[in-house]
This record gives structure tokens, C-alpha cells and sequence, in this order.
């Protein structure tokens, strides 16, 4: 790789690549960075707006008036639009960002088709102003995070092959013979998620927004936590993964620890999730091979999960005293971490003792959002960081608030877990105490939901310091952005005069 | 970035064979990710182990379908699961624990992942058809303390005959034994049944009309679990006592028989 690497912090402009403006076509390669900035636009814009709907459901479960009487701000509506944009807005977008930044730049040639990465930018969006709009109207096909109605579902099928299309295009097209460990990761996005997707969306349309999916009862359940559990790992696992790969060792400037240790992770990893779908359904009435099949994936799927982990930070290995000086190390350290942590605590709720506790409860949500918040909110915004100055030519405005909001995601992410943790297991306990004459302690369920008052009260909190870290991101960027933009001017009025 | 990864001078296997060959990596990589789904999902449709119905389990009436469809569009899924697990609490709290058979002709399934509310798979026949009409319009009204929203907009919006049929029919495409005369016959069954709620409710001094989108809602609700529940009513002393000789876990009946 040619570019030159720099860790962030530094607020002298520098040179980061070749100014394709005065040398087009030159050695390195043009590559389409603009492609690269619309996707990084959309990521910080959705990761805000995706927070702020989270914020917002987790306000109602504290003081329920806050569903505003109106059938398009409950709850049951809010809460896939939250998941929706978190998940394909927000995550999406950031893994086109590092996709399309790193993926040039490994394969030194730019992207196949600039035609098709625009139809890739603008119809992903358009899927997600789709869902938008769709879902508080209540227009939605009820499958966890495949909730989108069958057109928008359409829609996101040939989006997808746009952009495999393109992936595939630039990979044939390379000038660097083999193919880096991060495009592994990538490539097994590309091909699970169409097959995860289609699969699920199988439905005969009743109307033009109603359609009903072709499985019935359990084989639909099944098919749907094949899909769910695996957009957990193919969605938000395994591109990220790529991006560490890549992202890490450029802001550590050190090579990946073991080039074995990421045969073995990829492949094990990849092969083991998909099993691991049927622990969602522990103790339904889904068939008990399915279900023990599903814990004992689940079970070795920590193996391979903590070989990512290990590979990841001791890629850092004599870079750590950077740690205290280097937000965006920072970030990525919590992020592998955390990434390590739920990876952990995932297969141990699979568990059917565990899971006989914890499932229906809010330590589900815990578990989630330990990885989503933790895992690949933090890696996100350390990728984002480190491309900010190189996509802009120029260097963080306001450096210091790098460090500022680190430490509000990672206070926010601590109430947040701790909270429903918290939450979870009095629930849990709550829902199945029984007397000593053999009767329920807590008949009245209304009584349970409000022990956890104050844990909803601290999540919301706890939400609420992670989103405005996230804006706080959003000035930073728009500060940055907008001074790159007037010194560019500057640089050019001497010239016109 | 190549030289970084390889560390020794003999090439590792992984990287002649594989690395430098797009087509090959890539046709492996979907073999790997495609063996668990394979395993796990074809054999679902097995008679043995696919959805049969539980004996004494029938389709959903159209005012049914057409509940089914409001609970779902109001993301009521969200917050209440329709799966009781084979749990002496859970036994206690909600009634007999669920059977694969039960959700024969659910499409799509609805069991819930989360508990915000109750479980709601033998809600039907719990309360009469005015508890639902008062909970729904305020459900504080009728559970003190609920944080529920209120869903008021059920009683004012209506139901249309046609969508239904399209929904039937769409649901006979995908295996629900709906007959074209049942289509056909669609409405009229939509008016006997609102009719009959309408009935239940001005008994209690609510005055509704049956085309309304709450009748369909409590239809649906009233629906909820009773299916079968005869027969499972046979089986019910014989499970109770076994799972009760193991406490919280371990349920000693498998979730997957009948």
C-alpha cells in the first residue's frame, strides 16, 4: 500500500495521496474517493438519526407518554425503524465506507464501475428513506430486521448485486495478486447476505405493501433466526472484522499479529454462525436437535471469535503506550474488546440453563447492544476518524473532542449494559419466583415491569451520552470538512487572481 | 501489505492455493457458509418434523386474518411473545406450554423475542371481548400501571372486505387450506363473526360496529391458543406433573413433540 500512514491527533495538513486533481490517471491509481465520501456522509447522518430513534423507545419504556398517541410514533413501530437504521443505515453504510476506501487500496486499482458504485450509493439510500417512511406507517412483514415490506425487499436484492457486481469487478480487475485477509471478510458479506436475505424474504404478495412469507410456525421461525442471528453475523460481524483487519494495523502502523490465527478465525467463523441461529428459539417448540444444535454451535463459536479478538490486540503489541495519546487506538481498543466481551457472553447465554433465565428479558437487549454499541459503534467511529483527514486531505478540527467523545461512548455504553443486565436478571428472576405453596411470588406482571423503572431511566441515559457523542462526531466532522473546503478556496484564489 | 502477512519464505499453503484465485474462494466460501443453514432448515421439511397441525387446529377466520394482520402492523410482536416455554412459572403464569403444531398456518410465525408485556399465546378466552376493547382504547383502564400505549385509533379505522379476500388468497398461495368458496364467502363470514362481537360488547353498554379494525383485533385475540386446547387439556396433568418434579429448567417434555 502507497499511501502514507499517519495516526490521527496531528492538525497540520498533510499530503496523505496524490492529488488525483493534478495527476489524473497517475501512478497510484485514481481511486474514486468520492464514492468513498458519500458513504461516510451517510454513516455519521444515519448513526445519529438511527441513535436518536433508540433514544426515543428507550424515553417510552421509561414514561410510556412518550409514544405521543399517534399510531406512528408507538413503540411497535419505532422500534424496527431503530433497529432497521442501526443495523442497514448506519452499520451499512459504514461498511461500503471501509469497503470501498480499503478495497482500492489492497487491490491497487480503483473501483470497476463508477456507475455502479453511484447506483450502489443512491440505492442503498433510497432503501433506506424506503424504510423510513414504510415502517412508522406500519407497513412492515414483522421478521425481525427483514421487517421491510417485498417491494423495498426487491429493491435491496438488486441493489445487492450492483454492488457484487462491482466488488467481484474490481477484484478480477487487480494489480496485486492475492487477496489480503480483510477481503476475505468482505467477500463472505457479499455472498451470505443475498443468500440470508432472499432466503427469508420468500413471500407470495397479497398486496402491493402485504405479502406472506411461503414458510409456516416454527420452519419460519427457523429460517427467520437463520437469517436473524446471521445478519448478527455476516451484517455486523463479519465486514467489520475486514475493516479491523485492515483499519488496525494502519492506525497501530503495525502488521497483523498472525497471518495464521486469521486463516484459522475466518474460516471457522463463517462456517460455525451460520449453525447458531436456533438459539433463539431454546425451549420453543422448535425440534430438540434443532435447538441443541444451535447451543452447541453457539458454543464453539467462541473460539474462533476470541482467535479475531487476540489477533486484533496484540496487533497493538508495542504500540500500546500510543493508547494514552491516540483516540482513535483508543476506540479500536474498546471496540476488540467489547467485541471479545459479547462474543463471550453470547454463547454462554446460549446455554439452555442460561438461556432459560435470560431469554425474552432485557439482557437480550444488553447483550445486543454491548456489541452493537461497543463492537461496531466504536470501530465505526475509529474508521471514521482515521478517514476523515485522508478523504479531506486535511486534519481534525477539533482533536481533543476525538478523546471527549470516547469517553462519553464508553460511560454511555457501560449504563447501558449494566443497566439491563441489571434489568434483565430481576425480570428473569421475577417472572419464575414461586412460594412456598407453589404459586407465583409476582402474579401481577404489571408489578415487575416497574422494578425496572430506574434501570430504563439509567439505559435512557446511558443512550443519551452515546448519541451525543455521536453529534459531537458529526460538528467534528462538519468543522473539519468545512475548513478542508476554505483553505482549498484559499489555495485556489491566488491562482485566479 | 503482502509481505507484512506471510512472515516465513515458504509460502503457506493458504495463500498459493487459495489467495491468488478469486472464482475458487469464492465458491468455497459459499459452500462453508451454506452446509449449517442446509443442515438445520431442509430436514424442518420432513412430515415428520414439518408444521403439521396440532389435531383440532384450524385456519384463521377472515376477522381473524384480519386482526392478525392489524397485531402485526402495530408491532404488537414488539413488545408480547406468543410462545409459553415448558416452565412450571411459566405454566403458573400463562397456561400450557407451546406446541409446534399450534402454528401450522402462521404465516408469518409470531412468537416474540422479548417480554415488555405478558406472553400472549392463551390470552384467548381469559378475558371477556370488552376487557380487550377497554384495554386497547386505555389500557391503564383495565391494568393500573401499564405502559402500553394507548391504540385508539383501532376504534375509529375500518376494515375492508376486499383487502381481506386479497390476503386469503395470497395465504392459500402459500398452503392455507382456504377454499375458493371460503374467498368468496369471505365477507359475509366477516359481518356473522363482527357481528357476534358487536353483540358481546353492546352486552357490556360498548356500541361499536363490526367493521371496525378493533372487532378484527379482539377476534384475533380471542383466537389466540384456544385451538387444540382440548387436547392439549388431556395431556396437561400428565406434563404439569413431570415438569414439576424439576423446577425452573430441564423441561421434561421435549419442545418438539406432540
Amino acid at each position: 500500500m502507497d499511501d502514507v500512514v499517519v495516526a490521527g491527533g496531528g492538525r497540520e495538513p498533510r499530503t496523505l495521496e496524490p492529488p488525483r486533481a493534478v495527476r489524473p490517471g497517475a501512478s497510484p491509481p485514481a481511486y474514486d474517493d468520492d464514492v468513498v465520501r458519500l458513504f461516510f456522509g451517510a454513516s455519521v447522518l444515519w448513526g445519529v438519526v438511527g441513535m436518536l430513534v433508540g433514544v426515543t423507545i428507550a424515553l417510552q419504556l421509561a414514561w410510556w407518554p412518550a409514544n405521543l398517541g399517534l399510531p406512528y410514533t408507538t413503540f411497535g413501530r419505532l422500534r424496527p425503524l431503530h433497529t432497521n437504521a442501526v443495523i442497514f443505515a448506519f452499520t451499512g453504510n459504514i461498511c461500503f465506507t471501509g469497503i470501498y476506501y480499503s478495497l482500492q487500496r489492497l487491490l491497487k486499482v480503483p473501483m470497476w464501475s463508477r456507475t455502479l458504485s453511484r447506483l450502489h450509493f443512491w440505492g442503498w439510500q433510497a432503501v433506506i428513506v424506503a424504510a423510513a417512511v414504510t415502517l412508522p406507517l406500519g407497513l412492515t412483514q414483522s421478521k425481525e430486521y427483514a421487517e421491510l415490506i417485498w417491494p423495498i425487499d426487491v429493491l435491496i436484492a438488486v441493489v445487492w448485486v450492483v454492488f457484487a457486481v462491482n466488488f467481484f469487478g474490481t477484484i478480477a480487475t487487480r494489480k496485486v495478486k492475492h487477496l489480503y485477509v480483510a477481503i476475505w471478510f468482505y467477500m463472505s458479506f457479499v455472498i451470505t447476505i443475498p443468500i440470508l436475505h432472499i432466503v427469508n424474504s420468500l413471500a407470495v404478495p397479497a398486496t402491493l405493501t402485504r405479502s406472506y412469507p411461503v414458510f409456516a410456525g416454527l420452519t419460519d421461525a427457523l429460517v427467520q433466526w437463520w437469517y436473524g442471528h446471521n445478519a448478527v453475523g455476516f451484517f455486523l460481524t463479519t465486514p467489520l472484522l475486514g475493516l479491523m483487519y485492515y483499519f488496525l494495523p494502519r492506525a497501530a502502523e503495525r502488521p497483523v499479529y498472525s497471518y495464521r490465527l486469521s486463516i484459522v478465525h475466518f474460516w471457522a467463523l463463517i462456517f460455525l454462525y451460520i449453525w447458531a441461529g436456533p438459539h433463539h428459539l431454546l425451549y420453543s417448540a422448535l425440534p430438540d436437535w434443532a435447538q441443541t444444535l444451535g447451543m452447541v454451535f453457539s458454543l464453539m463459536l467462541l473460539a474462533p471469535s476470541w482467535g479475531g479478538m487476540i489477533n486484533g490486540l496484540m496487533t497493538l503489541r508495542g504500540a500500546w503506550d500510543r493508547l494514552r495519546t491516540d483516540a482513535i487506538l483508543k476506540f479500536m481498543v474498546v471496540a476488540v474488546s467489547f467485541y471479545g466481551m459479547s462474543t463471550f457472553e453470547g454463547p454462554m447465554m446460549s446455554i439452555r440453563a442460561v438461556n432459560a433465565l435470560s431469554h425474552y428479558t432485557n439482557w437480550v437487549i444488553g447483550h445486543v447492544h454491548s456489541g452493537a454499541l461497543g463492537w461496531v459503534g466504536m470501530i465505526s467511529f475509529a474508521m471514521l476518524y482515521w478517514l476523515a483527514p485522508r478523504l479531506w486531505n486535511t486534519s481534525i478540527a477539533r482533536p481533543g473532542w476525538m478523546t471527549t467523545h470516547f469517553w462519553m461512548a464508553t460511560i454511555g455504553i457501560v449504563l447501558y449494559t449494566v443497566s439491563m443486565w441489571a434489568a434483565g436478571l430481576t425480570e428473569g428472576l421475577m417472572w419464575r419466583a414461586v412460594d412456598d405453596a407453589g404459586q407465583l411470588k409476582y402474579p401481577n406482571f404489571v408489578e415487575i415491569v416497574h422494578q425496572l423503572d430506574p434501570f430504563y431511566w439509567l439505559r435512557f441515559v446511558g443512550g443519551t451520552l452515546y448519541l451525543l457523542g455521536a453529534v459531537l462526531m458529526l460538528v467534528n466532522f462538519i468543522l473539519t470538512i468545512r475548513a478542508a473546503k476554505s483553505r482549498a478556496a484559499l489555495a485556489a484564489a491566488p491562482a485566479a487572481a | 501489505m503482502s509481505n507484512e502477512t506471510t512472515g516465513g519464505r515458504r509460502e503457506h499453503w493458504h495463500r498459493r492455493v487459495l489467495e491468488g484465485r478469486l472464482g475458487l474462494f469464492a465458491i468455497l466460501t459459499t459452500v462453508v457458509v451454506s452446509v449449517g443453514g442446509l443442515a438445520e432448515i431442509v430436514p424442518m421439511f420432513s412430515a415428520k418434523l414439518g408444521p403439521e397441525p396440532l389435531r383440532g387446529v384450524t385456519p384463521y377466520t377472515p376477522l381473524e386474518i384480519a386482526g392478525r394482520d392489524i397485531y402485526i402492523r402495530e408491532g404488537c410482536y414488539v413488545c408480547h411473545s406468543q410462545m409459553v416455554r415448558p416452565m412450571r412459572s411459566e405454566l403458573l403464569r400463562y397456561g400450557e406450554w407451546s406446541r409446534a403444531g399450534e402454528y401450522a398456518y402462521d404465516h408469518p410465525f409470531l412468537l416474540g423475542s422479548r417480554r415488555i408485556g405478558p406472553d400472549l399465546q392463551r390470552v384467548g378466552g381469559k378475558y371477556p371481548d370488552a376487557w380487550h376493547y377497554e384495554h386497547l382504547r386505555d389500557p391503564r383502564s383495565t391494568s393500573p400501571g401499564s405502559i402500553m400505549p394507548k391504540y385508539g385509533w383501532l376504534l375509529e379505522r375500518t376494515i375492508d372486505p376486499a383487502d381481506v379476500q386479497a390476503s386469503l388468497r395470497a395465504l392459500a398461495k402459500v398452503g392455507v387450506p382456504y377454499s375458493e368458496a371460503d374467498i368468496a364467502g369471505a365477507p359475509a363470514q366477516l359481518a356473522r363473526q363482527g357481528d357476534s362481537i358487536v353483540r358481546n360488547l353492546a352486552a357490556m353498554g360498548i356500541r361499536t360496529s363490526r367493521d371496525r379494525e378493533i372487532v378484527a383485533v379482539i377476534a384475533y385475540l380471542q383466537r389466540l391458543g384456544r385451538d387444540g386446547k382440548a387436547t392439549l387439556a388431556a395431556q396437561r396433568e400428565r406434563d404439569v406433573a413431570a415438569v414439576a418434579t424439576s423446577p425452573t429448567s430441564a423441561p421434561a417434555v421435549e419442545g418438539g413433540r406432540r
